[in-house]
């Protein structure tokens, strides 16, 4: 009989060796799921993994990578702080609409205005409503102990409805031709978020991902912040002995979590977007999730994570354009990594012991 | 009499990775008798029983119970064979009465009011005062210690196992605990007794078999023995005694006025308008049944919980607004109860668990940078200066035993030469090497100039370390009396012995 049995220690090994079988996991069981559906699997895999990197579209796909990671990785970074002190902020979708509905305000108010400081502000003002809306959850459960998981989930469908309200109402182009959504902020170069350097991918998005990685690795490992917020996650009584208000706490986490998936949500709209539609939420804060917990949490690990999975979503769609494979795919996909990695890191947590019956 | 023995143990050995738990060991309990194992902490006592209990199995050697050979595979053909065992710590569920707990321990309960009888009747027999009716989250350690008896001797035991009892109990709940005991042992049941405080051992046991290492190294009568000669036996030497000298009482240094607080949880207990006064090379002794406000009591001396402007003040300074951070900057540090979980993080190394406390006073944080070196430094530091047991500070604080721990949390804060130190329980579930080491350290630092309290539940300690002794009973603190001349029944009724001494209305 084989039974679990718990582990005193993690070995430091297995710490990463998870997430690597998680995908390889991923990869057979996925493949499993494309043989039955009448697919070669081996093509299919090769589809989603290898050719948007290395394929005959690849130099197409290459900077789409990026394009797709850096929300992913700014928002990860952020949600990993707050899972790290056991804050749980599953809304980030729903704040990344909030900043990128604040963000585009910005600009569509200073319309056509061509000043410099237009960007700079719409950042600014991207970050401020995704902390508000992160803020929401955080003052409900400190003023009445509200489950921060689920009024940020509640959040998100609240956010949805005011962006379709925008993109129909307020903010919808009044040179549009009754067209919903907002004017295309790429078209009006003090507001747009272009790529920098051609053929890469990278935007503003890609340095602020990259700054949110260096920073939340400095706070966690450097600061007394990061500290207190381990030492919250891990053991809430001794960190309430060492200082820390744990109101304070949850403040500061759904704060910066809401801010960096409210800054994600603007480098999108005044990029690779363009406009406030109603469709402005694509799932970036959801998968963040995964790309959270793929990455253990880890500022590194995270920027990995995040690359694999914006690979799946380059590749998903490649999959569809070339064999016809259902959208479904990607999500499907995320979902088994997730499944597995969490299968999986029971292993972190116990080892297998065969039991000798008496 | 010999030869009718309830239990024998025959060079029973059980190893662990690294340790060898029990080695050899022998001994013997005959019927009525009251036994005591006694041992320090890690000396085996617990895996001994343990594999009494049918919760873990011997290595090699063999036990016989009332004549049949005795390898219980789990608890259950323990307590078939006729084993029954109370547990220092108690597993009874809060929100159900005491008849349900007791019906949720039994293999084949009664019908509910055949069990209320019973238990009416048992508690009758044996002046174990206790309501079935009542709900668990309203009685006392002493009385839930009574459910759990209550539960085992429902089962008609031939031996009782009793795993450190009093820990927890008054005075008073202690002696109505041993004529429990011994009107058992007087009807033929064994008991076995585990624990390290030896008066009690000496008034109370019949016999004692002493385990250090793991082995048995004596075994006597232990009324035969003064405490000293059983503690030498104990730790394999002589006991260093406790130098109290060289303090006197300076200026008032902390001062805590009309301290009320409500109770912070539902099952926590509110203080009321506690008050008192520290002076300068004083250690005061805090004493009390745990839930009594102690937990509390140090909440809101570390800051941990804020209170009214004017109710604690360190020199003269109003530290009753200020959180644990700006209290320690000023001097007033503490040490809670509970080592794994609220005064170090079991998963977090030595070196880390420096970042606690000693932050500001030990310059291991400036404008909020960590300087890793200097906490590891630090941790180096304690780990020498009082003997901490570890591979290195590098450690994670949960592989540490309890003594080693508390030793190193302890010396965290004595290290920073505090104002003010208050510690909760500073020697509980600590070996005796460990528990004198840790004393020793709050007479020093007392001796140094600065004010110590000392909340314990442990008596002994209360009336060796302090110089003036305080009960707390029910979130209420009595007014403070030189420890000179107290007598333990004076004690007592200060901590509100009297406390269930009324047989219950059943």
């Amino acid at each position: 009989m084989i039974r679990l049995v718990p582990r005193s220690d993690t070995p430091a090994l297995l710490q990463v060796a998870t997430p690597v079988m998680a995908v390889l996991a991923t990869m057979i069981a996925g493949g499993i799921l494309f043989a039955i559906m009448g697919y070669d699997p081996v093509a299919a895999i090769k589809t989603i993994f290898w050719d948007p990197l290395f394929g005959l579209a690849a130099s197409y796909s290459r900077p789409q990578l990026l394009v797709k990671a850096a929300p992913l990785i700014l928002i990860a970074s952020g949600l990993a702080v707050g899972f790290r002190a056991g804050i749980w902020n599953i809304g980030a979708e729903g704040q990344y609409i909030i900043g990128a509905i604040t963000g585009a305000a910005v600009a569509l108010a200073a319309y056509p205005a061509p000043e410099m400081w237009i960007f700079p502000a719409m950042v600014i003002a991207g970050a401020a409503g995704g902390w508000a809306w992160g803020m929401i959850p955080a003052l409900l459960r400190n003023w009445f102990g509200a489950s921060e998981i689920l009024v940020s989930l509640m959040l998100v469908y609240v956010a949805q409805r005011i962006a379709a309200w925008m993109a129909f109402g307020p903010m919808r182009n009044p040179e549009g031709f009754g067209m919903p959504g907002s004017r295309n902020l790429q078209q009006y170069p003090a507001a747009s978020n272009p790529e920098l350097i051609a053929g890469t991918g990278a935007h503003w998005g890609v340095v602020a991902a990259a700054a949110a990685v260096l920073a939340t690795w400095f706070l966690m490992s450097r600061h007394i912040r990061g500290f207190h917020i381990r030492a919250a996650g891990t053991a809430p009584r001794a960190a309430r002995f060492a200082g820390v208000r744990p109101e304070t706490l949850v403040a500061f986490c759904l704060g910066l979590s809401g801010a960096l998936a409210g800054m994600a949500g603007l480098f999108e709209v005044a990029g690779p977007a363009g406009q406030i539609t109603d469709k402005v939420g694509v799932g970036y804060g959801f998968t963040a999730i995964i790309v959270a917990f793929l990455g253990r949490l880890h500022p590194v690990g995270i920027l990995l994570a995040g690359l694999l999975l914006a690979l799946t979503y380059i590749g998903g769609e490649l999959a569809q354009l070339t064999m016809n494979l259902p959208a479904a795919t990607v999500q499907v996909f995320q979902g088994m990594l997730l499944f597995f990695l969490l299968g999986f890191d029971l292993l972190t947590r116990y080892r297998i012991a065969r039991r000798v019956t008496a | 009499m010999i030869d009718a023995a309830v239990f024998q143990a025959k060079g029973i050995g059980k190893s662990y990775p690294g340790v060898r738990a029990n080695d050899g060991v022998s001994f013997t309990v005959a019927p009525g008798e009251i036994h005591a194992l006694l041992g320090e902490n890690g000396a085996g006592k617990s895996t001994l029983v343990k594999m009494i209990y049918g919760l873990v199995r011997p290595d090699d050697g063999e036990m016989v119970l009332n004549g049949q050979p005795h390898h219980p595979a789990d608890p259950r053909a323990a307590r078939a064979a006729g084993v029954a065992m109370v547990f220092q710590h108690f597993s009874l569920f809060d929100a159900l009465t005491v008849a349900e707990n007791i019906a949720l321990g039994m293999e084949n309960p009664p019908p509910r009011r055949e069990l209320s009888d019973r238990i009416a009747q048992v508690s009758q027999d044996f002046g174990l005062p206790l309501n079935p009716a009542r709900r668990v989250v309203t009685l006392s350690a002493g009385e839930r210690q009574r459910v759990e008896i209550i539960r085992c001797l429902l089962q008609n035991p031939r031996l009782l196992i009793m795993d450190e009892p009093t820990s927890v109990l008054t005075p008073q709940e202690a002696e109505l605990l041993f004529a429990t005991l011994r009107k058992l042992a007087d009807q033929g049941t064994a008991i076995l007794y585990i624990s390290h405080k030896l008066e009690e051992i000496r008034t109370h046991c019949d016999r004692a078999t002493i385990l250090r290492g793991g082995r048995v190294v004596d075994s006597c009568d232990p009324r035969e023995h003064s405490a000293r000669t059983l503690a030498a036996m104990m730790v394999g030497g002589e006991m260093r005694p406790i130098d109290r000298s060289g303090r006197q009482a300076g200026d008032v240094l902390l001062q805590v006025r009309a301290l009320s607080q409500p109770a912070p949880t539902a099952e926590g207990t509110a203080l009321k308008s506690v008050a008192l006064t520290l002076r300068a090379g004083e250690i005061l002794g805090i004493g009390g049944v745990a839930g009594n406000g102690q937990d509390e009591l140090l909440a809101a001396l570390s800051g941990e919980i804020r209170s009214a402007p004017g109710t604690i003040l360190l020199e003269g300074a109003d530290l009753s607004r200020h959180g644990p951070e700006a209290r320690r900057s000023a001097g007033l540090l503490a040490a809670p109860e509970d080592r794994l979980g609220h005064a170090a993080v079991p998963d977090f190394s030595l070196t880390d668990n420096t970042l606690l406390t000693a932050g500001a006073r030990k310059g291991l944080v400036r404008k909020g940078m960590i300087d890793r070196a200097a906490a590891r430094a630090f941790a180096e530091a304690v780990i020498r200066a009082f003997d901490v047991r570890t591979p290195g500070p590098g450690t994670a604080a949960k592989a540490l035993s309890g003594g080693n721990l508390q030793k190193f949390v302890i010396g965290r804060e004595v290290m920073q030469a505090p104002r003010v130190l208050v510690v909760n329980q500073p020697t509980w579930g600590v070996d005796a090497g460990a528990a004198a080491a840790v004393r020793q350290s709050l007479l020093d630092l007392a001796r140094s100039g600065a004010g110590v309290i000392v909340i314990s539940q442990d008596l002994d300690e209360l009336l060796e370390l302090s110089d003036r002794f305080c009960a707390l009973n029910e979130g209420r603190l009595s007014a403070p009396r030189p420890t000179d001349g107290l007598t333990l029944d004076q004690i007592g009724l200060m901590l509100g012995g009297a406390h269930g001494m009324e047989v219950a209305h059943l």
